[in-house]
């Protein structure tokens, strides 16, 4: 009862949330939408927070995505144990590598007079969520092992279940509560993403790669010479 | 041929008096909230000198504007393919070290301290965290030269001259400065809008104004560090960039801007020029010495009939043309060669130009001292304090060439009106001084007449425009405020 709850209900009203408040929020307050970067106040421990955690958490992010789309691909990729061994061990590097940034992040937060000034108690919740998620990760890893392969044969279908809404907790119930863990504190990063600074994910600059390169605005229509009469 | 109107500015600095007025004008209006005060969008500096923020002028370490290799143009900070480091960490950004921390005085203090011994003192509070500092550093820390040394010696425009110039420039008897105010230029081709990954930065299609759009700036920072002039600034507090406007909502009511308005010495001038937006391209591929006369080209005769039509063409209204032909600027800019760009080798065409500094006209130099004598009023340009070479770093990318000419100008001009108010200069040795200039009396009595009498329906000639949700461009600002009023952004009609 508790896992249907947790695994099938609590996930859409996660999702629901997210949905309504950060489209609602871009509309009504669009100004709020900002990285909210305090690099301008503290310039070199920014690098070694900011950096490694961002290149980090892409290519982890981007591992479960891969394992969501494409499981039968995943999973025929470690039929090979060499091949395996190569995809979980750049897994954990890379989250070695977020949790390095991470911990850079939030010493950088103490450490300074003025980026104390400017974290809010927004951030430090985003700050707890994130490094429970990194370390329930890399406990994961590390206790669980071969998760790339079980990602795919039980929490994919899972998750697939969710968005064809007939969920199936069957496949995550008799998981490992570290792994319940990570699952559920992702849900509730994801609850908590719209009220938050990590909003600046949904307006990364792609725009900027295909766009003029100079930007004019004008507020009438040129063809129309307008004079008085 | 796509013909477009620009608001620009001209700032002649023989006038300049270095009183900070307009830094205080736009202080007082624009930048005394949470996360903007260290932010000057108006700041006057010495030169020689560092500068706000300090040594902005090298961009080795700053990064700030384009570089071409002659076939095409990039930014120095960033690019398409940079963007993605950049975005996590930006390398070239400046931090507040670069500018200063700003501060208050705990003045409460000075009242409230208990009965003692001492006197109670008001100690430098940090206007960020309100804890206690020691001061280190300022906006304007090198003030008159102060700490020299340190400061003017600094100054990355004075690599060109040779070290014996450099002595002469600090030698107690032959001293020389100037003040330099800097406000954002609103270039042809800002470097900070064609490095703003979000596309929050624009420029106004009808006057040029470049702005940010605070609603979708994402506080990514690439403005900062793309422009060379270092006149956008990161609000720590809000998360986003803010730069002068330009007081537009002034300029749409029919006023200057504050600090045009507010400047005691009347240095300032401002209207607008038509230019070709299609020539920016190949102006900004010249080598760095063409480069003066490459702006200019862009900047279109407004009394040209077919430049008339072709502007009428490309949507520009009667009224924007007839203020392009009034505009103060265009006439010290492009028709009497006197106004010139700071720092056109950044190449974004900065629509801001400098009449450059005479100084001390009546002394000369003589070996290591100056020499002052009515007989010799007006002493030959080559000899000034102000070294050519130093001029021509700031103004004209190194084309020393420029500066004479805008310099022997303008002495021809006051050796002219000697002889026309006192009449100790006979008229052939005026005429050959106007002759030797590339001028006329009668041009030489009309930039005397807009530099020295002008008033301010001279100096600020402001084409007719209302504010951006009914951008008609048609209506006379004045006649529109007294029939509808301002404050509303829809037209405040009965529904």
């Amino acid at each position: 009862m508790n896992d249907y709850v947790l695994f099938g209900v609590l996930p859409y009203v996660v999702v629901v949330l997210f949905l309504v408040v950060t489209i609602q929020r871009y509309r009504m307050k669009a100004f709020s939408y900002s990285s909210l970067s305090s690099q301008f106040l503290e310039n070199q421990h920014h690098f070694w927070g900011s950096v490694p955690f961002h290149y980090g958490i892409l290519v982890v992010l981007l591992g479960h995505v891969l394992g969501f789309l494409m499981p039968k691909a995943i999973l025929a990729w470690n039929a090979e144990p060499l091949r395996l061994m190569v995809l979980e061990v750049t897994g954990i590097a890379f989250a070695v590598l977020t949790l390095v940034g991470l911990v850079n992040i939030i010493l950088r937060r103490f450490s300074s007079r003025l980026t104390r000034k400017v974290t809010t108690r927004g951030d430090w919740v985003v700050y707890l969520l994130l490094l429970i998620q990194v370390l329930s990760g890399i406990g994961v890893a590390v206790f669980h092992g071969w998760g790339s392969s079980w990602f795919a044969t039980n929490l994919t279908p899972w998750l697939w279940s969710l968005v064809k809404l007939s969920p199936e907790v069957q496949y995550v119930a008799p998981l490992p509560a570290m792994v319940k863990l990570h699952v559920l504190n992702a849900f509730v990063l994801i609850g908590f993403f719209p009220f938050t600074r990590l909003v600046h994910i949904l307006v990364v600059p792609n725009p900027y790669l295909w766009r003029r390169t100079q930007v004019v605005i004008w507020n009438w229509d040129r063809s129309r010479l307008r004079n008085v009469d | 041929m796509d013909v477009r109107s620009q608001i620009s500015m001209v700032f002649h600095l023989d006038k300049c008096i270095g009183c900070h007025t307009c830094s205080i004008a736009c202080k007082n209006v624009w930048t005394d909230r949470e996360g903007t005060e260290y932010m000057w969008w108006n700041n006057v500096e010495t030169k020689p000198g560092t500068g706000y923020p300090t040594r902005w002028e090298d961009q080795e370490s700053y990064k700030g504007g384009w570089k071409t290799d002659g076939r095409d143009v990039e930014l120095r900070s960033t690019s398409k393919r940079k963007i993605v480091p950049n975005i996590f960490h930006n390398p070239a950004q400046p931090s507040l070290d670069d500018y200063y921390e700003p501060w208050t005085y705990n003045y409460s203090e000075l009242f409230n301290a208990p009965e003692g011994d001492d006197q109670p003192v008001a100690r430098p509070v940090s206007m960020i965290t309100g804890e206690p500092i020691e001061v280190e550093a300022g906006p304007n820390w090198d003030d008159d030269l102060g700490g020299s040394e340190v400061y003017a010696a600094n100054d990355p425009n004075l690599a060109p001259l040779s070290d014996q110039q450099r002595q002469q420039m600090k030698a107690i008897e032959r001293m020389v400065m100037f003040y330099l105010p800097r406000i954002c230029n609103h270039c042809l081709n800002p470097s900070c809008v064609a490095s703003c990954p979000s596309g929050a930065m624009y420029k106004r299609g009808e006057d040029g104004i470049v702005l940010i759009n605070q609603d979708r700036c994402r506080a990514w920072r690439s403005c900062i560090a793309a422009c060379p002039y270092k006149k956008t600034y990161y609000n720590w507090s809000t998360g986003k960039s803010e730069k002068c406007i330009l007081c537009f909502p002034r300029l749409e009511a029919g006023e200057a801007p504050a600090c045009f308005h507010s400047c005691v010495g009347r240095i300032r001038y401002l209207g607008n020029v038509l230019y070709d937006a299609d020539r920016i391209k190949a102006a900004a591929l010249k080598p760095d010495d063409e480069l003066v006369e490459a702006q200019r080209d862009t900047i279109l005769d407004p009394h040209d009939p077919a430049v008339v039509a072709a502007a009428r063409a490309c949507g520009v209204p009667d009224g924007v043309i007839d203020s392009a032909q009034k505009s103060p600027v265009y006439r010290f800019a492009k028709e009497w060669k006197l106004g010139l760009p700071l720092h056109v080798e950044y190449r974004t065409f900065p629509m801001l130009f400098y009449v450059p500094p005479l100084l001390p006209v009546m002394s000369v130099s003589e070996g290591d001292l100056v020499r002052s004598d009515v007989d010799d009023l007006f002493a030959d340009i080559e000899k000034a304090r102000a070294p050519i070479g130093y001029l021509g770093q700031l103004f004209a990318a190194g084309n020393e060439g420029k500066v004479r000419y805008a310099l022997r100008k303008q002495l021809a001009v006051r050796i002219w009106r000697r002889h026309v108010t006192v009449g100790d200069v006979p008229e052939e040795a005026a005429r050959q001084a106007l002759a030797e200039a590339d001028c006329t009396a009668e041009e030489a009595d009309e930039i005397y007449r807009l530099s020295a009498l002008a008033t301010w329906d001279d100096r600020f000639v402001i084409p007719p425009f209302q504010r951006e949700m009914a951008m008609e461009m048609m209506t006379d600002p004045h006649e529109h405020r007294s029939a509808a009023g301002f404050g509303f952004r829809d037209a405040p009609r009965r529904s």
